[in-house]
């Protein structure tokens, strides 16, 4: 298509010299039905310029693609991580997976689900008392939403943990981790139950979505079935403290029960308070 | 029994057929991260010489997957036809490929040989084959299906219209479908993925895009893209349902993994059956499929992925569907790491499909993790319609809001059929034309903000 298409003109009409201001057709059309594009977030309604998308579309698509990228591929600021979060009165330790670099992490999963050799001397090296909960905030597919989300998230599950009591291991900062490092760390730390905070597979409208993971028992080799999900932590998605909430509520659920898992539904939402979590209580 | 190939003073050994078959295949990530894909540029090539010696009736005595443990193997060797595989069975691999691109091998020789092509065999040819070669040949084959419309004939091309939002809210699923309706898609299956997998959710959404389809006439079908178990359970409710969906894979263990197995398929199949929903045919099944799944289960059983997926063709086969999509870029770079990898994919999942006499379509897609971008998604959506793809996917500005993937767009099917000449259902077209969307040559037409579509949207999306 060497020039943009007119709104009623047949196809094989002689294309104008370059000189020629174009009258009487509107090349790009506007879709007329614009007012449904309010009513969801997918991308309807573009316009059209012939068959193609109008510039504006194509360089908006272009942008969210980029971040996305981005997201994936943003160096993870582990240091910065460990500040802000041990600024927050948490005992942290910075760990790393056996993938050595994003290629190797994106093209290898299983590097990303065990500790490298010297992440896990430092765990034996050290002595850790029993607690009822490790946390794991690693960079996952997107250290763009670590950064973003696990500091204010943290400030709004540490609420949580103080009203329910909980013995919580130093957070561990992991760099190049997917979900099933935290088995291995859990289990180090002689943690009843452990939570992975990780960067989710960023969306094109969803750059810097958290994804929380708690296992009970945490030990190598536990499956996907064996844990509890809550996803879409964002800005626009779940709150920081509704996820909170819902992150205490399972854990409450998985330490009395003794199970994490398909056996254990999500029915937290039942306690909201006109759709809002219940302010934490000390004691 | 083990192969040999010699190469000046190198002698390559390969273990079995299934380790011929893995280092013959050209170089992905799944293979790699399996750990049978071959060592060296020079051990690849020297796969798909002895390969393309291997007589074509060894895939019939030596299987890749146990026989006596894998139900798919055993419908695959129980099931083949072999009078329709007699005209090649004195061929090795080799003279099957030279065979398929000549003139001999017409689109009535090939559908009538379909029945005695098995999945490795087909598998097999595609490895000596360039992407050219899977253009050419699988342009020659026809597979024609029917439901409420003729989806496969030559010349066209369908597209699945996907409507799906992150939350499965019936005005904003709505809001799509006119939008895709109004773009001339939907030809294929207005299907949508589910957020939910919650019984009176899903019933809705049946009810939901059935009303417009029956309110406007509409000669298409619909879906929602659940577990089986799940569809046979809304049927039993009294929900319309059009197509059962499935996801599957080309070993048992990996259908176990999806929660299914071949009785459960059939259960499924009948369930569709019995409601006689299809006006024109009895097309009832929609599966999907894609490169890497059975590996991502730990399925594998040491067998190449591309292999694999040819399978899950075979697992398809019986159950005559309407629709069948590999989901090509969507399980990550960890199994197709680049757009080179993704579009090869494509084209051979797309020729092994066809050329077993399965209704290939193709999720052109990406995640954002991949080495990927919209240029490689158009070359792959361009050979694809070359080569005749049954069908795309239809998404509003390639962005699925719900499963966070790109894919192709309303936009894109325009674009192929500017391009390439390519038509829609000849029903669908004929539907689009009398509803004042597309003009009689098919292209759209601009409108206004009264059109019926639009007019009903208030009221379909309360």
């Amino acid at each position: 298509m060497s020039r943009p298409e007119m709104e009623v003109e047949p196809a094989n009409d002689p294309v104008p010299p370059a000189d020629h201001v174009i009258e009487g057709g509107e090349y790009r059309i506007e879709d007329s039905w614009s007012r449904l594009a309010g009513i969801t977030p997918a991308r309807i309604a573009l316009g059209r310029v012939g068959a193609g998308l109008p510039t504006r579309e194509v360089l908006r698509f272009a942008l969210a693609h980029a971040q996305a990228r981005d997201a994936v591929h943003a160096p993870f600021d582990s240091a910065r991580m460990a500040g802000e979060i041990a600024g927050l009165g948490f005992e942290t330790l910075e760990l790393a997976s056996a993938a050595p670099a994003r290629d190797a992490y994106l093209r290898r999963p299983d590097l990303g689900r065990r500790l490298s050799d010297a992440s896990r001397a430092v765990l034996r090296a050290g002595e850790f008392d029993p607690v009822d909960l490790a946390i794991v905030v690693a960079d996952g597919l997107s250290s763009t939403a670590i950064h973003a989300q696990a500091v204010p998230f943290l400030t709004a599950f540490q609420a949580r943990i103080a009203a329910a009591g909980w013995r919580v291991a130093p957070v561990v900062i992991a760099s190049q981790a997917r979900v099933a490092l935290g088995d291995e760390v859990g289990e180090a730390l002689r943690a009843a139950a452990v939570v992975v905070l990780i960067g989710e597979r960023p969306g094109l409208s969803s750059p810097d979505s958290l994804g929380l993971y708690l296992t009970f028992a945490p030990r190598a080799g536990r499956t996907d079935a064996e844990r509890n999900c809550i996803s879409n932590v964002r800005g626009e998605g779940l709150s920081h403290d509704q996820a909170a909430f819902k992150l205490a509520w399972l854990l409450e659920q998985a330490l009395a029960r003794q199970l994490t898992g398909v056996s254990l539904k999500d029915e937290s939402d039942l306690l909201l308070v006109n759709g809002q979590p219940p302010v934490p209580r000390l004691g | 029994m083990p192969y040999r190939h010699v190469v000046g003073p190198q002698t390559y050994l390969f273990a079995d057929l299934r380790d011929l078959m893995a280092k013959a295949t050209p170089l992905r990530s799944g293979d790699m991260l399996a750990g049978v894909a071959a060592a060296s540029a020079e051990e690849n090539v020297a796969a798909r010489m002895c390969l393309a010696e291997v007589p074509l009736a060894t895939f019939l005595s030596e299987a890749l997957v146990p026989y006596e443990t894998d139900e798919v193997t055993r419908l695959i060797i129980d099931t083949h036809d072999a009078a329709a595989f007699r005209p090649i069975s004195h061929m090795n691999v080799g003279d099957f490929r030279d065979f398929l691109l000549s003139g001999v091998a017409t689109s009535e020789v090939l559908a009538a040989l379909a029945p005695g092509v098995t999945p490795e065999m087909a598998a097999a040819v595609s490895k000596l084959m360039r992407n050219q070669d899977l253009i050419a040949v699988a342009k020659k084959c026809r597979v024609v299906t029917k439901f409420r419309n003729t989806i496969g004939l030559p010349g066209t091309m369908a597209v699945r219209l996907q409507p799906n939002h992150p939350t499965d809210d019936p005005a904003g699923v709505t809001a799509s479908i006119l939008d895709g309706l109004l773009y001339g898609c939907g030809d294929a299956v207005i299907g949508i993925n589910p957020a939910s997998d919650s019984l009176p959710v899903l019933s809705e959404l049946l009810r939901l895009i059935d009303g417009i389809i029956q309110r406007f006439d509409i000669p298409t079908q619909a879906c929602v893209l659940t577990h089986v178990t799940t569809s046979t359970e809304v049927i039993n409710r009294g929900v319309p349902v059009d197509l059962v969906f499935q996801s599957i894979a080309g070993t048992q263990a990996a259908n176990a993994s999806f929660g299914i197995d071949l009785a459960v398929l059939r259960e499924g199949h009948e369930a569709a059956l019995s409601l006689k929903r299809g006006t024109l045919g009895d097309n009832v099944m929609y599966f999907e499929t894609g490169q890497g799944s059975a590996l991502s289960a730990n399925a594998h059983h040491g067998v190449d992925q591309q292999t694999l997926e040819a399978r899950a063709y075979a697992v398809a086969r019986p159950f005559k569907p309407l629709l069948v999509n590999t989901v090509v870029g969507f399980i990550g770079p960890e199994y197709l790491y680049d757009g080179k990898q993704i579009i090869r994919a494509g084209l051979e999942d797309h020729f092994c499909g066809k050329l077993m006499g399965v209704p290939l379509g193709c999720d052109v897609c990406y995640t954002n993790h991949a080495e990927a971008d919209q240029d490689d998604m158009d070359t792959l959506m361009t050979l694809l319609g070359a080569a005749g793809v049954t069908y795309i996917m239809g998404i509003p500005g390639s962005d699925d809001v719900m499963l966070n993937y790109q894919s192709t767009s309303f936009h894109d099917q325009l674009y192929l059929r500017e391009v390439l000449g390519l038509k829609r259902a000849p029903e669908f077209e004929a539907w689009l034309q009398a509803m004042g969307i597309t003009g009689p040559d098919g292209r759209l037409k601009t409108q206004r903000g009264n059109h019926p579509l639009l007019a009903a949207a208030r009221e379909l999306a309360a």
